[in-house]
């Protein structure tokens, strides 16, 4: 991925930022230029909750090449409490537990090591809830 | 607005044909229908395919097929919306005789996905790069994504999604072109390999080579060609969200129930008029979900289609005859044309084994993406 592809995405995909349009308040993430529900076009910067609920989710066993080495992971759209809906790989658990309306938390990961040129593609990934508490009590 | 006809078809057999090019293809599929209809000119040629670049490194393959086809200086071009670039194809060649700009237009797709391409990874630019294929989802991830929710929602079973996959093998193998020309039963179908859960191998479409077209002329030219000619009385196409992420419900496919609003309101008729239907089934649940959002079904019923026989051939109304994506195969750019091709036979009471009794209505419906942008055509026998 040429490099300025890869950081003019860093803002969303780092951070989690989004925007909320001045028209409808409809939280937009990524940014766009216009809001899909009302066609405003202006926003002010919000920062995603890292957290979530499950919407829909699956368990990938036949994966592309850059993501072989995690083949089996889930993958999940997971919703924020903004009423955003993300695309992402569900981690740190059994795949095949990942359900609809599972607690999750958005954590910054690597996603992963692009092909030849093996640059480090780094995002949000969601941990369940529960996962989570039972690490930190180790 | 001038009426128009579907005057002669063509199609390659669908499968992995190692020993015929993307180029080859298309010229085999366009020269049958131009025999057919005792044509050796046209006014201009439209071809879908969604990714002639990635598959086989040819872009710019509207003047490569006028020019194999012995017609170089005909109008020609390539029309592209991901696996609905045939029935892309198809509303640009209609809107062109429609608008009377052309008189004899051939409307073509074309694909070739056997000649060493990674297919998964083509056919996954169709999806949100930044938002969906960045993450690692493929298309079957998707669809499992859209099935997950339409079990969570309608308690669909995955007994009921195996039986799309029984019902497209048993009209498969009534189909002399089809890729898979034999039956599976459900135990074999809920057995096979797990690709994405709840999918399995068998709820997937396959990759393959083939080309289709049809030849297109103002209705009142059409008994020129053909003393059995189709009316095209329907076309809608509709987009929506690119990424399956920002669908308000993920189990519901709205594209595809605009396009088909629209093209129900040229044709002035409603789903229940239509006898036989060809839908974009790339897996297994999206039969359910497109006989839906078609209004063939009720929202929320598309699961019991398949186990009570209601869209089986004999059935209250057949879908995919021709075996659908599932088992006639899937030549991305070729599916939506050739999809027409049997509707087109089964209008005009061509379809052998497969003969849906006295059709008058049918209807074609071909997505692209997760169902980012859907193309809706509805054809009467005349
Ligand atoms: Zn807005």
């Amino acid at each position: 991925m040429p490099s300025p592809r890869y950081w003019r995405e860093i803002p969303g995909r780092y951070r989690l930022e989004a925007g909320r349009c001045h028209g409808c308040g409809k939280v937009v993430y990524p940014t766009r230029r216009i809001c899909p529900a009302c066609r405003g076009a202006e926003f002010e910067p919000v920062l995603l909750s890292r957290r979530g609920r499950v919407v829909t989710s699956t368990v990938l066993r036949v994966s592309p090449d850059d993501f072989v080495m995690e083949s089996p992971y889930a993958m999940a759209i997971v919703e924020t409490p903004e009423r955003v809906r993300l695309m992402v790989q569900v981690t740190d658990c059994e795949p095949s537990t990942v359900q609809p309306g599972m607690e999750v938390t958005l954590e910054f990961r690597l996603i992963r090591k692009e092909g030849q040129s093996g640059i480090l593609c780094y995002g949000h990934k969601a941990v369940p809830v529960v996962a989570a508490d039972t690490a930190r009590s180790r | 607005m001038r009426e128009v006809a579907i005057v002669a078809a063509g199609m390659t057999r669908f499968g992995e044909l190692w020993q015929t090019s993307l180029r080859d293809l298309f010229v085999d599929a366009a020269t049958e229908a131009l025999n057919a209809a005792g044509v050796d000119r046209l006014d201009a040629i439209f071809v879908g395919s969604m990714a002639s670049g990635q598959f086989v490194g040819q872009e710019h393959i509207g003047p490569l097929c006028a020019d194999h086809l012995g017609m170089a200086g005909v109008a020609a071009m390539r029309v592209e919306s991901a696996c609905a670039s045939g029935g892309m194809a198809l509303r640009a060649g209609f809107a062109e005789v429609a608008s009377g700009l052309s008189d004899l237009v051939l409307v073509a797709g074309v694909e070739k996905m056997n000649d060493g391409a990674d297919a998964t990874a083509v056919l996954a630019t169709a999806a949100d790069q930044e938002t969906e294929a960045y993450q690692g989802v493929t298309f079957p991830g998707l669809y499992a994504m859209i099935a997950r929710a339409h079990m969570e929602t309608y308690g669909t079973t995955e007994e009921e999604l195996a039986a799309v996959a029984v019902k497209s093998h048993r009209h498969g193998a009534l189909n002399p072109k089809a890729q898979f020309g034999r039956v599976v039963d459900l135990q074999s179908v809920m057995t096979s390999t797990l690709v994405a859960d709840p999918l399995r191998l068998l709820h997937c479409s396959p990759v393959t080579d083939g080309a289709a077209a049809v030849l297109l002329c103002p209705l009142r030219d059409a008994k020129r060609f053909t003393d059995r000619p189709v009316k095209l009385i329907g076309s809608g196409v509709a987009t929506g969200a690119m990424a399956l992420a920002d669908r308000a419900d993920p189990a519901f496919l709205d594209a595809v129930q605009l396009s088909a609003e629209r093209a129900y309101r040229m044709a002035a008729i409603g789903p229940g008029d239509v006898h036989v239907a060809e839908v974009h089934d790339c897996f297994s649940i999206a039969e359910i979900c497109c006989i839906e959002a078609l209004g063939l079904v009720e929202r929320g019923h598309g699961r019991h289609a398949a186990p009570s026989g209601e869209t089986a051939l004999g059935g209250r109304v057949p879908v995919n005859t021709s075996g659908g994506l599932k088992a006639k195969g899937h030549p991305v750019g070729a599916t939506g044309v050739a999809q027409v091709i049997e509707v087109f036979e089964q209008l005009r009471g061509e379809a052998g084994d497969r003969q849906v009794a006295d059709a008058r209505f049918g209807l074609t419906q071909n997505m692209g993406g997760s169902g980012a942008s859907s193309v809706v055509h509805i054809l009467e026998r005349v």
